[in-house]
């Protein structure tokens, strides 16, 4: 939806919202309110429009950004927005960030690599308005035509030579009446000045000198310090307790049960943690206690016999399969993954009789009001949340369990606590990556030309999990039915394969195994097809452009078919998801058994780039988690439980196991799209298949393992 | 029991147990956040601090063994984030989420002090105890580097620390 259509003058801050000395603007982000979050105003059911900007008489210029920072950047790409439209001077610029409330700020949730989009049109809007007002307010001032003044890196300057500063204008700005949306010009892509340019991470200077606030850090008056356990099997909970060894813990000051757990609050969270290890919990371990990896494995390999539901279908399959010279017929599989943010989960709640206030490192603030409203039972008007910096998010914190702790514990004690999980807790307690089964079949003619393949999904659905009977339909085919190949015959199935374990949005979701299947595969049909597997994709992406663009790149920048120093050797990958395009090549040599990964080359195109050096961080940063997993990440259950615990058995990737990485940004003046994960896909694929360039053994089953 | 901190020049007194980790002691009782928790048993490094000068976890550092030594947290480096390892974090933009950061700068600041100019594999071998789950390893080797080539790098003047 284009927001413009929908931004009327009653849609913007005006006059009303104008309070002491600061110009408040904002505009409608277009979002549609479902009526549950709606009522969750604090301003009551009615329409109130939210404030993404501010301006202060000391010239301050107060962006409220309306997503969530967790390393991504959206806290200086949305004040760039801002700043661009809004001619600001940058060093005047602040960032706050909202506080829940989505009938004023519009959709708060922050993830599938959506913040920039969504921010794209009304953040630059919102600075466009006060550069109108504020030249309107400078032309009545000085009572010169408007169209004598301009705006210049925070004055209005007149032809003259006179200016003011925009903080001398907000009270005559205030008094202007909004100009009409629809009207408002906004920058022609080519006289971008802030746009398209590296400005540095406006928290950099509060991260690197210790003062940045993550949710852990959150010190409120009068708060106590606590820790929880959970049951250790999937979906139990606590019977009853003896604290008694625990309350003699110094330190300890309280101990209480919650719906999934048992919490020990304390002065300080070291006391907690020994309390917590000295309580004695029975639990009840729920329908789960018989899980494990290899019974989830045997499911998914005896529901994987049957065909599943049609995705995608292009021509005729098994025809095509039936008459193909060259089959290949395989089977792909993928572990349970945690997110294993560096921040454990925690949370800082202030529950009393009639209000609840709390401080969550959250993705999702709307799902930390659900949880407050139902725990406490509270009006929405009474409930407070605010969002802090989080120390990692990748998909984990848009789950709310970590906060209906906090909620329940505070509701059990006098004053503000603070509930941090252990780091066993959060291994043991996460929202995994679901695992899944592929199996595969591929089609070559006698020529070598690719006839089609078959891709069918067994995966658990991490929409159905919270559905009694576990969901219906089609889940978790992104990355294979959207398929960017023009196959002549190309069948996408998907077979729900539930299980209890806990599902959450891992980053890059389904896509992050789906591409490594995929690519993994078409670089099996290259082989069995006697192609050089750069050129057999590039064959088949005739209908790609950008895909076959960044492909092109990648494989141009990364010297695709010349020489390299002995026993390195190449693989190649590409996939679209969450709006862009992305291919990378790996450069990779196998010695003894170990797997070195030398250098990547990433080629991506993202659309418009509204800061190159945060989409390089990005592309970074998907590298090292898709490989972290394909290396060495797997999550096992056994009796219902996840078995690792912490970072010596749940190794990730370290700076002596880093690539070089080399990002290459293709030019683009499309849509802003997504730059948080697209690059995670092709990572284990890419170096995937260069392990087969050096070793002839093909990696199906992650992590790699050369011995199995 | 009481024992006496000196952390960033500062002295602290405070009643808690022997075993408690200095890591909670800064964070809970003397109020210093920016020392961060990642896993307790001393394999990720992000409460990674200095002790004499040493870059040690603060996890696993009990009161007892803190006690009357000289400990610098992340706060303390440099007033004004004038430390040439804080000028390369910003300059390289190295952060992510930033969590590990504080724990990747003290490592840095450590390595530094001892090797002027470290080889790239010693920049490794320094800060793989450093994990961080957002992906800025490229550039904190860089930053590492910028840092080293810095003039004054070694003695990190303008901050607290020799």
């Amino acid at each position: 939806m284009n927001p413009i259509q929908n931004l009327s003058r009653r849609e913007f801050v005006t006059a009303g919202a104008v309070t002491g000395t600061a110009l408040v603007l904002g505009c409608s982000l277009g979002f549609k309110q479902p009526p549950a979050v709606e009522a969750t105003s604090a301003t009551g059911p009615e329409f109130s429009p939210n404030a993404f900007l501010s301006i202060g008489a000391d010239d301050t210029i107060t962006v409220t950004v309306n997503k969530t920072e967790m390393g991504q950047g959206i806290r200086t790409g949305f004040a760039m927005l801002v700043a661009e439209e809004l001619e600001a001077d940058w060093t005047k610029v602040k960032v706050v960030n909202a506080t829940a409330n989505q009938a004023k700020y519009g959709f708060q949730g922050t993830g599938g690599s959506g913040s920039s989009r969504s921010a794209w049109e009304p953040f630059r809007r919102a600075g466009a308005s006060a550069r109108v007002m504020l030249t309107q307010a400078a032309a009545k001032t000085w009572s010169v035509p408007e169209s004598e003044c301009k705006a210049e890196n925070g004055f209005i300057v007149h032809s003259s030579g006179k200016k003011l500063s925009y903080g001398k204008l907000v009270e005559a700005a205030a008094a202007l009446p909004v100009p009409d949306a629809k009207t408002l010009p906004l920058k022609n892509p080519k006289d971008f000045k802030v746009i398209g340019t590296r400005v540095k991470r406006i928290d950099n200077p509060a991260i690197v000198d210790g003062s940045a606030v993550y949710g852990m850090d959150m010190r409120v008056p009068g708060m106590n310090f606590a820790t929880i356990v959970h049951c250790p099997t999937f979906g139990g909970k606590p019977v009853s307790f003896d604290d008694s060894k625990a309350k003699a813990v110094k330190g300890v000051r309280k101990v209480v049960q919650t719906e999934t757990g048992v919490a020990v609050v304390a002065d300080n969270t070291w006391a907690a943690m020994q309390g917590a290890k000295a309580l004695t919990v029975k639990w009840d371990d729920g329908p789960h206690a018989g899980l494990s990896s290899e019974g989830i494995r045997k499911m998914f390999e005896e529901k994987g016999k049957t065909p599943g539901l049609e995705a995608k279908k292009t021509g005729n399959f098994p025809q095509a399969f039936e008459g193909a010279a060259k089959k290949v017929e395989v089977i792909y599989e993928v572990p349970f993954l945690n997110h294993a943010t560096m921040e454990p989960q925690n949370c800082t709640a202030h529950v009393t009789a009639d209000s609840c206030e709390i401080w969550a490192p959250t993705q999702f603030p709307n799902f930390v009001v659900d949880q407050a409203k139902r725990i406490t039972g509270l009006d929405p008007s009474k409930i407070k949340v605010n969002i802090t910096l989080l120390g990692g998010g990748f998909g984990r914190r848009i789950e709310s369990d970590y906060a209906a702790d906090a909620i329940e514990v505070a509701k059990q004690v006098t004053g503000p606590v603070q509930v941090t999980w252990s780091r066993e807790e959060d291994m043991q307690h996460g929202w995994y990556r679901p695992a899944s089964y592929h199996v595969l079949k591929g089609a070559i003619g006698a020529d070598g030309a690719c006839l089609g393949m078959m891709h069918r999904l067994v995966a658990p659905s991490i929409g159905g999990q919270r559905q009694p009977d576990g969901g219906k339909g089609i889940d978790g085919m992104a990355g294979i039915a959207n398929t960017q190949y023009g196959f002549p015959n190309f069948l996408a199935e998907y077979v729900r394969a539930n299980t209890g374990v806990p599902l959450g949005y891992w980053r890059a979701v389904y896509d992050s195994q789906n591409g490594f299947v995929q690519e993994s595969f078409m670089d099996e049909l290259a082989h069995a097809a006697g192609k050089d597997p750069f050129e057999f994709r590039r064959g088949l992406l005739a209908g790609s452009p950008r895909l076959k663009g960044v492909l092109e790149l990648a494989a141009e920048k990364a010297g695709w078919g010349k020489a390299l120093p002995k026993g390195v050797f190449r693989g190649i990958a590409s996939h679209f998801a969450f709006g862009a395009y992305c291919a990378q090549v790996a450069e990779v040599s196998v010695t003894d058994g170990e797997v070195k990964v030398h250098r990547i080359v990433c080629a991506v195109d993202v659309g418009t780039v509204i800061n190159p050096n945060m989409v390089e961080a990005q592309m970074e940063g998907c590298v090292v988690y898709g490989l972290s997993a394909a290396l060495f990440g797997e999550i096992t259950i056994d009796g219902g439980k996840a078995v690792q615990t912490n970072f010596h058995n749940y190794p990730v990737m370290r700076i002596k196991d880093m690539p070089k990485v080399e990002v290459h940004i293709v030019k683009s003046e499309e849509a802003v799209s997504g730059a948080g994960e697209p690059g995670l896909p092709p990572a284990a694929p890419a170096v995937c298949n260069a392990i087969f360039a050096a070793t002839g053994k093909r990696i199906r089953r992650l992590p790699i393992r050369l011995d199995e | 029991m009481a024992f006496t901190f000196t952390v960033n020049g500062k002295q602290h007194t405070c009643d808690v147990p022997p075993d408690m980790p200095l890591l909670w002691v800064l964070r809970d009782v003397i109020g210093l956040t920016g020392t961060k928790y990642g896993c307790g048993m001393g394999v990720c490094g992000t409460c990674t601090i200095h002790l004499n000068g040493e870059a040690v976890r603060a996890c696993l550092t009990t009161a007892q063994a803190a006690a009357g030594k000289k400990i610098t947290t992340i706060e303390g480096i440099s007033a004004n984030r004038s430390h040439p390892v804080q000028q390369a974090w910003m300059e390289e933009d190295v952060a992510q989420c930033g969590y590990c950061q504080p724990g990747q700068i003290m490592t840095a600041c450590a390595l530094l002090a001892k090797k002027p100019n470290p080889t790239d594999a010693e920049i490794d071998d320094a800060m793989s105890g450093n994990i961080c789950r957002c992906g800025t390893y490229q550039r904190i080797r860089t930053a590492v580097r910028r840092a080293a080539g810095t003039p004054k790098a070694k003695s990190a003047k303008g901050g607290r620390e020799e």
